[in-house]
């Protein structure tokens, strides 16, 4: 089944191999990066990455930059 | 030794992260800095470049304590929202509360700065509100309970120095936890003057990382620092209108 999501404010169609949050970020290459996610609005804890991406979700990818 | 909630710090360097020419420019900033409290800010990450190098990625974190701000809030829920976001790291419980009130000045909005500060405390974050020089403003912050306190000396990235020391050393005066300078630092006397007003830190960022040598200037913000404090706990001479003679006037070899 397709499933579009809204990621980091972007459409984003998402590929047939990824389930949840934590294929999603190795999908992208972000396993190994200092990252926080938010899922539909709400802070994902690590231990919940296996939750499963539905249509429509709201997904934030979220990191540190430099600041003062 | 500057204490903040339970950490203790020897450095009373705060150092932003910010804007700096090069990486390998910025690491060696910070080393020579000997700061041991970085901050940064919380943004949405760039997915479809994610080979971007990220300088906190690049820090040995064990030596360093993390103070994300929450640049970027209008408002004290958004304030809130960034502050969770960075906590859910795992890597930090301190918060610098900076909620710009004016787009230009970037001067702090005092009313969501306040609220955020309670909202903040109620979830028990470590908290470091950035705050105007308004010393009420400060006492009623204090009073909340927050871990120290941050007026700006002028607006951020301005490089102005120190505009009101008035107002500055009556916060430090009244205050019950560490008063940090933060924001219009713009050369190393600024710094030294912060301490010797008795600033019990001075947090900076452009004034090293727009300077034609950071790594020379974070070593003479560290110096300025460490000679304010100095300064400060050895006690100035008393400021006289007329001049008093250093020499004896007894003996003199002259008519």
């Amino acid at each position: 089944m397709k499933r579009t999501i809204e990621l980091n404010g972007n459409r984003y169609e998402m590929p047939a191999e990824v389930g949840n949050v934590e294929e999603l970020l190795s999908h992208l290459e972000l396993a190994e990066r200092i990252v926080i996610v938010e899922l539909n609005r709400d802070i994902l804890a690590k231990d919940a990455y296996d939750k499963p991406i539905n249509d429509r979700d709201q997904i934030e990818i979220i990191h540190f930059v430099g600041g003062g | 030794m500057l204490t903040i909630g339970n950490k203790t710090f020897n450095s009373r360097l705060l150092l932003g992260t910010g804007k700096y020419p090069s990486f390998d420019v910025q690491k060696e900033t910070v080393r020579v800095s000997e700061s041991e409290i970085l901050t940064f800010a919380v943004r949405r990450m760039n997915i479809f470049e994610p080979s971007q190098p990220n300088f906190l990625e690049q820090l040995d974190l064990s030596n360093y304590t993390l103070l994300p701000n929450t640049a970027g809030a209008k408002t004290a829920e958004e304030a809130v929202r960034i502050a969770k976001l960075a906590k859910a790291s795992g890597l930090c419980d301190m918060v610098k509360v900076e909620i710009i009130g004016c787009d230009r000045s970037l001067l702090p909005d005092p009313i969501e700065t306040l609220r955020a500060t309670e909202m903040l405390l109620d979830e028990g974050f470590i908290v470091l509100p950035y705050t105007s020089d308004d010393v009420v403003l400060a006492r009623r912050l204090c009073e909340m309970g927050v871990h120290a306190i941050m007026p700006g000396a002028s607006p951020i990235g301005s490089g102005r120095g120190i505009l009101n020391p008035l107002n500055l050393s009556f916060i430090i005066e009244q205050s019950n936890v560490p008063v940090i300078i933060d924001a219009g630092i713009g050369s190393p006397k600024d710094a030294a003057y912060a301490m010797e007003l008795g600033a019990d830190g001075v947090l900076l960022n452009t004034a090293v990382s727009e300077a034609g040598d950071p790594v020379k200037m974070a070593c003479a913000m560290k110096l300025a620092i460490e000679a304010g404090r100095l300064g400060y706990e050895a006690g100035r001479m008393p400021e006289r209108d007329y001049a008093v003679a250093s020499s004896p006037m007894e003996g003199l070899v002259t008519n």
